[in-house]
């Protein structure tokens, strides 16, 4: 098991983005924490991207401040991403995980064993020598997870990871959040999938217009919803 | 005969002449590519790359340089390369080295150019992926470059192709001096006006048909690359 990492906490102290005059985020606060799955909900262009963006240390806020384990400004070496829409390098599979492993600075005597250990737990090992970018929809998201697992990471961001896949290819990209989970690196993801946030959630954070309008360990949250808004998503109806 | 029938035999047989012409058209041409490439592919990716003031323009006068007239450069090189010029104490002018400068200046432009917006279109596909392995400028053009690299090779066929079939510069640096500083093009033009068409048809068809061999080469290697890589 991972020790706790230095990254963590990671707290969000009145961050707002702003580009131009439309604010994405509106003065949040929020603390992510070691443990199990944090899971950002809300409907599209609520800010959860940009959250994550922030958090990751992609996007500088307009306002507020952000700290890494107390630290501001701490370079994202331990700290990992995973888009939506991953762009595969055109290399191989196993050279996508051999670029991020020399990105990440990782010893190339070790480069062998890491990318079969890391195809291995994506189960795309039988196409490490296929072109990336000939993989499915559903390769693809695993080796951008197999790539952002290189970094050795203590914090994963991941966009979305399962919008857009079929079933078995859901349950394929959660079976791996899980494992990676379990390992003790700390997940913050990005979903509207009510379903995924479920199965997979710790604690839940839900947006709405750039705001946190609700923010609780997942079973009060999705059995005892505080805020209308968070009862009108649970509710499956739309949210304007 | 026909001019077609002599042209041909002249090919078939070997002629010396015609194959030293030839040889020194590949080594001109080829030359000159390899050393606009080495300029020209990093600048094209550093232009792509970096903002700074008047880069709009930059890339507007790039883009215009592609263009630019072969008789032009060829006398910009002639006044540089000439005894009074700047570079006159090189003794280059009427020589191959000047023939490949001049062609240089051509393709250069065109190699940029084209790196250039092949560049700066991968990176809008990879920039937050390079960004957040929190990759150095270096680390970025390379894995840029190298990704590019079977766009990039178009880029380079592009400016074969304008070398290969330069005259205007060539002919004024150079001096289409017969066993010196003749090329094909160079001959064609002196054969056709001289009317001794058979061996300038004879060197327009090994010209063309270098071209379209040096074409499907790369194409070749092209789709073979992409099949491995994507």
């Amino acid at each position: 098991m991972r020790a706790p990492s230095a990254e963590l906490p990671i707290e969000f102290d009145g961050v707002t983005v702003a580009a131009g005059s439309v604010t994405i985020l509106d003065n949040i606060s929020l603390a992510l924490l070691p443990g199990a799955p944090t899971v950002l909900i809300g409907p599209n262009g609520s800010g959860k991207s940009t959250l994550l963006r922030v958090a990751m240390g992609l996007l500088a806020p307009t306002r507020g401040r952000i700290t890494w384990g107390g630290l501001e400004h701490v370079p994202p070496l331990k700290r990992a991403i995973v888009f939506q829409r991953p762009a595969m390098l055109r290399r191989s599979a196993a050279a996508n995980i051999r670029f991020a492993l020399r990105a990440a600075g990782i010893p190339r005597a070790e480069h062998a064993r890491r990318v079969y250990e890391l195809l291995e737990l994506v189960g795309l090992a039988h196409l490490a020598d296929r072109a990336a970018r000939r993989l499915s929809g559903g390769e693809q998201q695993r080796l951008a997870l197999a790539r952002a697992l290189a970094r050795d990471p203590a914090v994963l961001f991941l966009d979305e990871p399962t919008a857009s896949l079929d079933p078995v290819a859901t349950k394929a990209v959660e079976d791996i959040i899980r494992t990676v989970s379990e390992r003790n690196i700390k997940v913050v993801m990005a979903t509207h999938d009510l379903g995924e946030a479920r199965r997979l959630a710790g604690d839940v954070v839900m947006l709405h217009r750039g705001r946190i309008v609700e923010a609780a360990d997942a079973a009060s949250f999705f059995d005892r919803p505080q805020t209308a808004e968070a009862k009108t998503f649970l509710a499956g109806e739309l949210l304007v | 005969m026909s001019h077609d029938a002599t042209a041909l035999q002249l090919v078939l047989s070997g002629d010396p002449a015609l194959f030293s012409i030839v040889r020194l058209s590949l080594y001109v041409s080829l030359s000159a590519v390899v050393l606009a490439a080495l300029i020209g592919i990093p600048l094209g990716a550093w232009i792509a790359l970096t903002k700074f003031p008047g880069r709009q323009g930059v890339i507007v006068m790039l883009n215009a340089l592609m263009g630019l007239p072969p008789v032009v450069v060829g006398l910009a090189v002639y006044l540089s390369l000439s005894r009074s010029g700047p570079l006159g104490a090189f003794g280059l002018l009427f020589t191959p080295g000047a023939m490949i400068i001049a062609q240089t200046v051509l393709v250069a432009p065109i190699i940029a150019a084209l790196t250039r917006q092949t560049i700066e279109d991968l990176w809008i596909e990879y920039r937050d992926e390079l960004t957040a392995m929190n990759l150095g400028p270096v680390g970025r053009v390379t894995a840029l470059i190298w990704d590019a690299r079977f766009s990039l090779v178009t880029a380079l066929l592009a400016g074969f192709g304008r070398a290969a079939a330069e005259v205007g510069a060539i002919i004024i640096v150079g001096g289409n001096i017969e066993g010196f500083t003749r090329t094909m093009t160079t001959a064609i033009a002196l054969e056709t006006s001289k009317g001794d068409l058979p061996l300038a048809v004879g060197l327009g068809l090994v010209l063309i048909a270098i071209v379209v061999a040096v074409n499907a080469l790369a194409w070749t290697a092209r789709r073979a690359g992409e099949r491995l890589a994507g």
